[in-house]
């Protein structure tokens, strides 16, 4: 074998080149730059008017005793500890249930699969509307049978119980990744269990659930991803449970609403940067939210043999 | 006494078999009846909406959910007491603009990702896993400052222009499709003399149709859903609002017109119910493919 001629290997990288050229620019335009920014940035104190001017560590020395710091960081914990369990057992849950059906599938499949196309806005404000204390008809069908209906979104106990509950609505996505690993189960697996006289919870617990295990990883994983920048319904449950009347950019003067409980991690980053406009702290808590997520990410990776890059 | 497990089926013994029929009816009636009763929970939020919608504002404010009379002008209503048309020109250009600008940019990079050997090409599609995974909010404060650098916070621009240069999720997705396409094909077209780019354009685009479709439907529905983006970079000038974000501050001007916030909302949400109608297979096969391979 002799190597190929050094023209024919240039026109082939610049071939090359060219598919990827646009997606290079764009890395280092819109990830590269912004990342090292940030970590520049972080080291630095500005608003929009003033230029960035160096404070060495003290962003970081004031995150240890930034109180509404400690509050966001212990509810993202609490959402990664609660929404992501409960958003895979509920999506195996219905998986499983879609299986039990041999004509009527498809039209199942469908309706549990719809509120995860819902605009994540539209979606809480359907929410907080079902659950308001006062008129809306949850409450109402729990007290027809004697329950005194908590008070939701407007309670700092029950607004995150509630944004799972929002969570839990939207599972759409996840089932079908579910459904589609849970199919894949050979059935074979299934008739050797009943054989052996396995009933419907064994063959479950020892067939289908080590079978689909890299899926339960893979959506542990991808699901604290996306609580650690979990947002768009934490600011506008917050700010419409709260009625008050603000417009626009000011709507951010009710996030975390009650009392902070819905205060997520990049809740807070958006609101020191962006109503406080304390630019280089914004930066210094993106610089510990990227560290976390990169994290998540790199066991991720390690783990997933979809992801290392080879055909299997 | 495995065998006898089986055997109400092969027997025809009267009183077992009996047993086993009415077991399995209970089993379907038990199945149906929680599917059902799942499937009303779902469908509840988007049908007491609807219902709310077609109030008056001032029934709409009570705890009633059927309306003592209809009212579906509350539709038309919106489009003139409220900036509800603004928004949604916004979001249509917004949504189709960055579809169609990532799909042109990312095919490619996606194509040379799955069937072009190179140097790098594995860290390179590290990288592209590593801007997937990346929460937003990362950079956001130092995409701000370089757009408003330019002067172009406010407009619609800071979100539309990126869209040239590929997206992360896009190429992910393209590249786990066009995997399995057999690389046959690709060399066939090879030795029949064709560059990279024409068996590009020639064999594998009419192959990967149902993957760009997938992937063009996804980037369509982020962008129609976005509120993190608009909020940063327009929510100053309210001329650039998109849906999600007029929405989201609808509430507390009409506050008390319940009947046209949730009219709205349910505005916003028809169309991607209507297209998913209309391509579900594209759809669920793309859910799919983001999942676990392998």
């Amino acid at each position: 074998m002799t190597a190929k001629p050094l023209g024919v290997r240039i026109r082939k990288g610049a071939t090359t080149l060219s598919f990827l050229a646009p997606v290079l620019i764009g890395i280092a335009v819109f990830f590269l730059y912004p990342l090292g920014s940030a970590v520049y940035f972080s080291f630095t104190k500005f608003d929009l008017l003033s230029v960035p001017e160096w404070v060495g560590l003290e962003n970081y020395r004031k995150m240890a005793d930034d109180p509404f710091l400690l509050q966001s960081i212990r509810n993202t914990l609490w959402m990664v500890v609660v929404f992501v369990p409960v958003r895979i057992i509920g999506a195996i849950g219905l998986s499983m249930l879609l299986t039990q059906f041999k004509r009527g599938a498809g039209f199942f499949r469908t309706v549990f699969y719809l509120p995860a196309l819902i605009p994540p806005v539209a979606a809480t404000i359907a929410f907080v509307y079902l659950l308001k204390p006062g008129t809306g008809p949850v409450n109402h069908v729990l007290a027809l049978i004697g329950i005194d209906g908590p008070l939701w979104f407007n309670s700092p106990a029950w607004a995150k119980p509630s944004l799972v509950l929002l969570g839990l609505w939207a599972i759409g996505d996840l089932m079908v990744i579910f459904l589609a690993a849970v199919l894949g189960v050979p059935a074979s697996l299934y008739e050797a269990a009943s054989l052996d006289g396995a009933n419907a919870w064994q063959r479950f617990r020892l067939i289908t659930l080590p079978t689909i295990r890299p899926v339960v990883l893979f959506a542990a994983v991808t699901g604290v991803i996306y609580t650690l920048q979990y947002f768009d319904q934490a600011a506008v449950a917050g700010s419409i449970a709260s009625g008050q009347a603000t417009v626009g950019g000011g709507i951010s003067t009710n996030f975390g609403f009650p009392e902070g409980s819905t205060f997520t991690y990049p809740l807070w980053l958006y609101t020191v940067g962006f109503r406080y406009n304390a630019l280089g702290y914004a930066n210094a808590l993106a610089i510990g939210l990227f560290v976390v997520a990169l994290a998540v990410t790199l066991f991720l990776l390690r783990r997933a043999k979809a992801f290392s890059g080879e055909e299997s | 006494m495995t065998v006898l497990i089986d055997a109400p089926l092969l027997v025809a013994a009267p009183a077992p078999d009996q047993r086993y029929r009415r077991q399995r009816r209970l089993a379907w009636i038990a199945r149906h009846s929680i599917a059902i009763a799942v499937a009303v929970m779902f469908v509840t939020p988007v049908a007491y909406l609807v219902l709310l919608s077609l109030m008056t504002s001032d029934q709409a404010l009570t705890s009633d959910y059927w309306p003592n009379s209809w009212h579906p002008e509350n539709y038309v209503r919106i489009f003139m007491v409220t900036p509800l048309p603004h928004y949604l020109l916004n979001t249509l250009i917004y949504a189709v603009s960055v579809t169609a600008l990532v799909l042109l940019s990312s095919v490619p990079a996606a194509y040379a990702l799955a069937k072009v050997k190179f140097r790098g090409g594995n860290a390179l599609f590290l990288v592209v896993i590593g801007m997937m995974m990346l929460p937003p909010q990362v950079v956001t404060v130092p995409l701000y400052l370089m757009w408003a650098n330019v002067g172009l916070t406010g407009s619609l621009w800071p979100l539309i222009i990126p869209a040239l240069f590929g997206d992360a999720f896009t190429i992910f997705l393209l590249r786990q499709f066009l995997l399995t396409i057999p690389s046959e094909y690709l060399d066939a077209a090879r030795v029949d003399g064709c560059g990279e780019w024409q068996t590009l354009l020639r064999v594998v685009l009419p192959m990967a149709r149902p993957g760009i479709a997938a992937a063009g439907l996804f980037q369509f529905f982020f962008c129609w859903n976005d509120y993190y983006g608009p909020l940063v970079y327009t929510s100053e000038n309210e001329n650039s609002w998109t849906l999600s974000l007029g929405l989201a501050s609808f509430h507390s001007v009409h506050h008390v017109d319940w009947n046209l916030v949730t009219a709205a909302t349910v505005l916003a949400m028809a169309p991607l119910i209507i297209i998913f109608f209309f391509a579900q297979r594209a759809f669920v096969q793309g859910i799919t493919l983001t999942g676990f391979k392998g």
